[in-house]
């Protein structure tokens, strides 16, 4: 629940990255009068062989920050919980043949589990972050609306959030457009004013995707075929395509331009079809697992709401019937292009973000796709 | 109020070594090489330093080669000697607990290809003297051994293996950076060739050591330039940092026994706190010879990246390890060497260390605190 306390009385871990969200956020914070402490996480040892880590860079511009700030700082080291709990997960479900989300995961386990932990050990009374997300009061407790700026809205990585997670969670910046970030960030002078924004998965960073992953997950390349069993080239290992994708297939010629329609993992064969439209890609509900809700309120056994299912989609319509341990099938009122397993399906009333889970399989006219995973 | 037991990382700068400091700065300018009065001067106040400084280990002011500080030291102390001596051997002995200035030097070293026996220390922080006997060879160019360890206190038997490495080739080094002014150190009695020291580890100021070097050893420089220091350091010498150095040193060595007792009663205190409230606790090499001012603790149930924010923010500062260039905790490589890399103990041991400034009553509070702390934190 809220506290009453004042500003004044209350101390707020802000989880800083190095990055100007987070950066913005411990500045919001501390102008509106509250104790806070500045923390980065270590999440991942990418030092090379010259001692050199991405994360000095980014635990230097955390100190710049809170020294212009005038907060105290701190590090903390969750590798061995990231390893265990988010890049284990990443892998398996990359050696399966799915497209896992790393950063719902990060998030479930990583920011709003340990670090949580960690920040109520410190006698915080909130965790703050820099996502673009709200957390507003409600009858019996708070709901997490999307944030404020449509572009930017983060609400999809943070489905798995427990209402008694998001009561101690704070999001200062929810309720700005990024540019307005950005100003503030400049006026106040901040070192992470004019600093890109990361991209891609944090541990991956900048480098090649394709290369990092092989390091781990050994590629078996083999043949890309038609829906109709006609080869029409090779590819490097299922690992590296997703549904849907264009790019990196390495077939054109003629003709319309090739997609990603699914695998076939025993025979190790890439389905591709031609269409951005092709049929083959289309579905018309799915059954989630790990569905969680972040919403207080009850909801019935079937509801309507609207659902994402990627970052930065448009909603879409669709009928939720929950079948118990975490199960859920979704039926949606059009057929829906690309539906990818591994990513999450998340769920919203309005503004609101319900809560989400994981896409497990994809339906067609009742009949599983087995392509698509 | 705010506790400062962290005197191991560095410590206050004494009220009268910084009025020393501020009074040579402001009126002795000269450069100590000018042939000029003012040259003259500053020449006088630097052979009074160096003068005190070698008496304080019973050397000549000859052998006494000032530096930027402890890291530098040891650098020349290495790369200095290999270097000379590099037709007679490339092997190298040191320890697995020794300082970074002195393990990462090795590791160069090593890239050179020279080869590094890290002698493994037990669970006590300690080697044997049997140990640096085994490791030696006919190739054994330098063993380089700290006398007291940073981070545990551990003092190791400096003493006895001067007396085996009399009749061998090597040379020998130690790092006494965090013993130098808190117990006595002699040279002579200890048979050291060479021996780094620091100002800022006995309240005295930043940027600034000395290399004990005995006469007849010859090491090559690492900066060349002028004829400083007997062309064995160049570069003019940092004449305010160098006198206050000294000033600190006469007062560390004046107050060193008053200074013993008072650490050794502030950890029964601390000890007592713990005991009387319940907190399980054990003290790291706990069967060792150790510095007066070093005690580490392992808190069982703890973990250390919370237990040491938490008394920051009570206004305990103490340490850990230390932290990587991340900003967060690395396990120490000191406790790692004693307990190996599956103990608890790297995860929950805290280094308290005394020092200037501290009384009773402010080492009762922080140990309350630290009790306190540790009780809530327990999992």
């Amino acid at each position: 629940m809220k506290t009453t306390k004042s500003p004044a009385d209350t101390r707020v871990v802000v989880g800083m990255s190095g990055g100007v969200d987070s950066s913005v956020a411990a500045l919001l914070l501390k102008e509106q009068g509250y104790e806070v402490i500045g923390i980065f996480m270590k999440n991942w040892d990418d030092t090379d062989e010259f001692g050199v880590c991405t994360a000095t860079e980014d635990y230097e511009d955390v100190i710049s920050v809170c020294n212009d700030i005038g907060i105290p700082y701190y590090a903390v080291n969750f590798e061995k919980q990231y390893w265990d709990k988010v890049f284990t997960y990443f892998l398996e479900e990359y050696k399966a043949g799915r497209t896992p989300n790393p950063d719902v995961m990060c998030n479930k386990e990583i920011k709003f589990k340990a670090f949580l932990e960690h920040a109520m050990s410190l006698g915080a009374d909130y965790l703050a972050t820099g996502h673009y997300a709200q957390v507003v009061e409600v009858d019996g407790g708070v709901s997490m609306l999307r944030g404020k700026d449509a572009n930017k809205d983060q609400t999809y990585f943070l489905n798995q959030l427990s209402q008694e997670q998001l009561q101690k969670v704070m999001f200062p910046i929810g309720n700005m457009e990024k540019s307005a970030v950005r100003e503030k960030a400049v006026e106040a002078g901040l070192t992470t004013a004019t600093k890109k924004d990361s991209t891609g998965i944090c541990f991956i960073g900048e480098r090649n995707f394709k290369e990092f992953l092989g390091q781990y997950l050994p590629a078996q390349p083999g043949d890309m075929k038609t829906m109709e069993g006609e080869a029409v080239g090779r590819h490097d290992g299922l690992m590296y395509y997703t549904i849907g994708q264009r790019h990196g297939l390495g077939i054109g010629g003629a003709g319309e331009p090739w997609f990603v329609i699914g695998k076939d993992l025993k025979e190790n064969v890439l389905l591709v079809g031609q269409n951005f439209d092709n049929d083959a890609l289309y579905s018309d509900s799915l059954t989630a697992i790990d569905v969680n809700f972040s919403t207080v309120r009850e909801l019935p056994q079937t509801f309507s709401c609207t659902a994402k299912f990627r970052y930065r989609q448009p909603d879409t319509q669709v009928t939720v019937e929950l079948k118990g341990d975490g199960q859920a099938i979704v039926r949606f009122a059009e057929p829906v292009r690309a539906i990818t397993p591994g990513q999450a399906v998340v769920f919203y009333d309005g503004e609101e973000c319900l809560g989400g889970g994981t896409i497990d399989t994809v339906i067609k006219n009742g009949k599983q796709l087995e392509y698509v995973g | 109020m705010k506790i400062y037991l962290d005197h191991a990382a560095t410590t206050p700068v004494h009220p009268a070594v910084s009025a020393t400091y501020i009074k040579v700065s402001e009126t002795v300018f000269g450069n100590p090489s000018s042939i000029h009065s003012f040259g003259r001067e500053s020449r006088k106040w630097l052979d009074d330093s160096r003068k005190v400084l070698a008496q304080s280990i019973n050397a000549e002011p000859s052998e006494i080669i000032f530096t930027s500080g402890g890291t530098e030291a040891d650098n020349i102390a290495i790369f200095g000697s290999v270097t000379t001596m590099k037709d007679k051997g490339n092997h190298i002995i040191t320890t697995n607990s020794e300082h970074h200035a002195i393990l990462n030097p090795c590791k160069q070293l090593e890239m050179l290809g020279f080869k590094v026996s890290y002698l493994e220390v037990d669970e006590n922080g300690q080697i044997s003297t049997d140990q640096v006997k085994n490791a030696l060879t006919d190739e054994t160019v330098l063993v380089s051994i700290m006398y007291g360890n940073n981070e545990v206190g551990t003092i190791q038997p400096i003493r006895e293996i001067g007396g085996l490495l009399k009749e061998h080739q090597a040379v020998f080094h130690t790092d006494a950076v965090q013993a130098y002014g808190l117990i006595p150190l002699n040279v002579d009695d200890l048979g050291v060739d060479l021996l780094s020291v620091s100002a800022h580890k006995l309240n005295g100021p930043k940027g600034i050591g000395f290399l004990y070097q005995r006469k007849g050893l010859d090491t090559t420089p690492l900066l060349f330039g002028g004829e400083q220091e007997r062309k064995r350091r160049a570069g003019t010498e940092n004449l305010p940092a160098i006198v206050a150095f000294s000033e600190a040193v006469s007062i560390a060595q004046q107050y060193m026994e008053q200074n013993t007792a008072n650490y050794q009663r502030y950890m029964s205190i601390m000890t007592t706190v713990f005991d009387e409230q319940a907190v399980a606790y054990e003290v790291s090499a706990k069967c060792a010879e150790k510095l007066p001012h070093i005690v580490n603790i392992s808190f069982p149930g703890t973990d250390i990246e919370s237990l040491l924010v938490n008394l920051d923010m009570a206004g305990v500062a103490v340490s850990s390890g230390s932290a990587c260039t991340a900003g967060s905790l690395d396990p120490s490589h000191v406790l790692t060497a004693m307990y190996g890399e599956g103990s608890s103990k790297l995860r929950n041991s805290v280094r308290f260390s005394f020092g200037l400034g501290l009384n009773d009553e402010m080492v009762l509070k922080a140990a309350k605190k630290t009790a306190e702390i540790v009780k809530r934190s327990v999992k």
